[in-house]
């Protein structure tokens, strides 16, 4: 693109005061803190105020409505109609993971399981949450759709273990999850 | 007498300073965070309040975060007092103190009320009643650059010390203009004890609000009579009033004039490298100096403790001219409001105004500024000695004296806009 001369616009006597735009915008912060005090703030129902300005307290009021369907929340497993654990084990995901927050220790499945012809199950599957960026490339990465990032984020604990998300917590977290995401679904 | 002067010195001292000026410093912090939150749709710290469910109650008291500044103190003290290993020691300790300190020493000649009665010995209500009021206010309150500028040397690392130097240079250049702003102010009232000042316009309205004076009010009769020099000398006092408002802004390093802090470009200014209550004390005196700043100013130009409008005479005297025994509590009121409103209006203006850009600041300060309070002091210089020296003397060498004054300024301060249009081509 060719360059733009941008002219300085020529002002006013009493632009150079500066005052007349000082009093401006005094008046418009003013405007915005009778409207914030009055609960009128700009805004404010859409995004769910308190009442004072546009801001929602958090403990006592949550975002959880709002979330959209996409949102990365805490990472976890997920099992399929037959309550069967979908993941194989394949370690794409621990491999990919920026931080590497995920630990499997891959395991078999024994021939006389109905579910044999998968071969393998994760025997430890642990998700670090101090170290999880929330990236989902775990999901993007997973040929089985068996982990995906959830609505979940106020992850808490009060030691470095209590953050590790083990298999069983991560099933918990992650429940039942039917029929495929759009990524597989042709149609889309 | 002596041994009662020297109680009461230290009852006021006491009082004035730890009673209510320091809470006052630990409580602008929090209007400043609230009044912001406000002014930008926000909330602001609205929790920290009495913690009862520590002691077994079911809730805790919020009390709107009125606790806040309680539990800042707490966390200034408790934090590690951490000091670099590169700094100069001696001065890196000293230069909280030294700009904490100047503030509080100049609240001194501030008078935050009539004089009280006790005993039969009458109590004025400033600390130090001395004659050079505003004089010393400058004095000391300029020392406080020293802390500054020493803060940005001794922590010997960049940034502080562009803050230190820029700091130096504003307070130099805004200096000036206060100074000079204020001399309209002493020709008018011919005198410097900020006490007299104030009971001045007690009984002659307020500088920037002549509504009333010794022959009534606004609708009385005699005050047209007496009073057009009083509607004239609004012009200077009013410019007065703008240039030393402005000035004691970038005293106090507040914005839009905070570029020794400036977050943006200098990480934190002359405090980068200090922690914990060190950095506390540097917050504790620009708050200080804030406090003062809007002292001085309603001091000065908006009545100081007198509630105004003929309200003083007629409410709180009695007969024979003497304060009322409550009056003195009354005045002190109305000192603070006064003050706190002064206060907010900086806090507003902070939140709105965006910081200068430095050229642009010393270009105000010494081409725009300091020829406004030169001219404004001929001006008022003029309005005041027009009824003695006669009509035909003011407009024969008075106005001219006046105008060919001004052409000075404004050709100073083009030329000052060519020789830097010459050097940008
Ligand atoms: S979760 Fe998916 S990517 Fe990770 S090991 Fe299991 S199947 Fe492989
Ligand atoms: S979201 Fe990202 S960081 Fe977290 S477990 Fe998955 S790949 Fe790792």
């Amino acid at each position: 693109m060719a360059i733009v001369k941008v002219k300085r616009p020529k002002l006013y006597w009493y632009e150079h005061l500066y005052l007349p735009a000082i009093l401006k915008g005094l008046i418009i912060t003013l405007k915005h803190a009778i409207a914030s005090l009055r609960g009128k703030a700009q805004g404010g129902k859409e995004l769910a105020s308190s009442g004072l300005g546009v801001t929602m307290q958090y403990p006592e009021q949550k975002w959880d409505a709002q979330l959209p369907e996409y949102y990365r929340g805490v990472p976890a497993l997920v099992t399929d109609e037959q309550k069967r654990e979908r993941c194989v084990s394949c370690q794409l995901c621990e491999f990919i993971c920026p931080p590497k927050a995920i630990t499997i220790m891959p395991g078999e499945i024994q021939s006389e399981d109905p579910w044999a012809k998968v071969e393998k199950a994760p025997q430890k599957f642990d998700i670090d949450m101090i170290r999880c960026i929330y990236c989902g490339m775990c999901e993007e990465v997973c040929p089985e759709q068996a982990i995906f990032l959830r609505q979940d984020y106020a992850m808490t604990g009060v030691s470095r273990l209590e953050m590790v998300n083990d298999k069983d917590r991560l099933y918990e977290i992650g429940g039942i999850r039917e029929g495929l995401v759009n990524k597989w679904n042709e149609l889309k | 007498m002596d041994f009662f002067f020297i109680i009461a010195s230290a009852v006021k001292i006491f009082g004035f300073t730890f009673l209510v000026i320091l809470p006052l410093v630990a409580y602008s912090t929090y209007a400043e965070r609230r009044v912001s939150a406000v002014l930008q749709d926000r909330v602001g710290p609205n929790r920290v309040g009495i913690p009862a469910t520590l002691f077994g109650f079911k809730k805790d008291l919020k009390l709107f975060g009125l606790i806040q500044p309680l539990a800042d103190g707490v966390k200034g003290l408790l934090k590690e007092d951490f000091t670099p290993a590169h700094v100069r020691k001696s001065f890196y300790w000293m230069a909280p103190a030294f700009t904490a300190a100047p503030a509080f020493v100049s609240l001194c000649v501030i008078p935050f009320g009539s004089a009280v009665t006790i005993f039969g010995y009458e109590i004025k209500m400033v600390i130090a009643d001395i004659g050079v009021g505003p004089l010393f206010i400058f004095a000391i309150a300029s020392l406080s650059v020293y802390g500054i500028t020493l803060a940005g040397w001794a922590s010997n690392s960049k940034y502080p010390f562009l803050g230190g130097v820029r700091s130096c240079a504003q307070m130099i250049s805004y200096e000036i203009a206060l100074g000079l702003s204020v001399i309209p102010v002493l020709l008018f009232f011919g005198k410097l004890n900020l006490s007299d000042i104030v009971t001045y316009q007690a009984a002659n309205g307020w500088l920037l609000l002549p509504l009333w004076n010794e022959n009534g009010t606004l609708i009385h009769e005699a005050y047209w009579q007496t009073s057009s020099q009083q509607w004239l000398l609004l012009l200077p006092m009013g410019i007065s009033f703008f240039v030393f408002t402005t000035s004691i802004f970038a005293e106090t390093n507040r914005m839009p004039f905070d570029l020794p802090e400036c977050e943006t470009e200098l990480v934190g200014g002359y405090h980068t490298e200090y922690s914990s209550m060190k950095f506390a004390l540097f917050f504790m005196g620009e708050y200080a100096a804030m406090i003062v700043g809007s002292a001085l100013i309603v001091t000065i130009f908006l009545g100081g403790w007198s509630l105004g409008f003929g309200l003083d005479s007629a409410l709180l005297q009695t007969s024979e001219g003497d304060w009322k025994w409550y009056a003195g509590l009354i005045h002190m009121g109305a000192f603070l409001a006064k003050t706190v409103a002064f206060i907010i209006f900086f806090i507003w203006v902070r939140w709105t105004v965006p910081r200068f850009r430095y050229d642009q600041l010393m270009k105000l300060g010494w081409v725009v500024f300091f020829e406004l309070a030169l001219f404004n002091i001929f001006l008022a210089a003029l309005i005041i000695a027009a009824p003695h020296i006669g009509l035909l003397n003011t407009f024969l060498f008075g106005i001219p004296a006046l105008v060919i004054t001004a052409l000075l300024m404004f050709f100073i301060t083009k030329a000052n806009e060519v020789r830097r249009k010459a050097k940008v081509t």
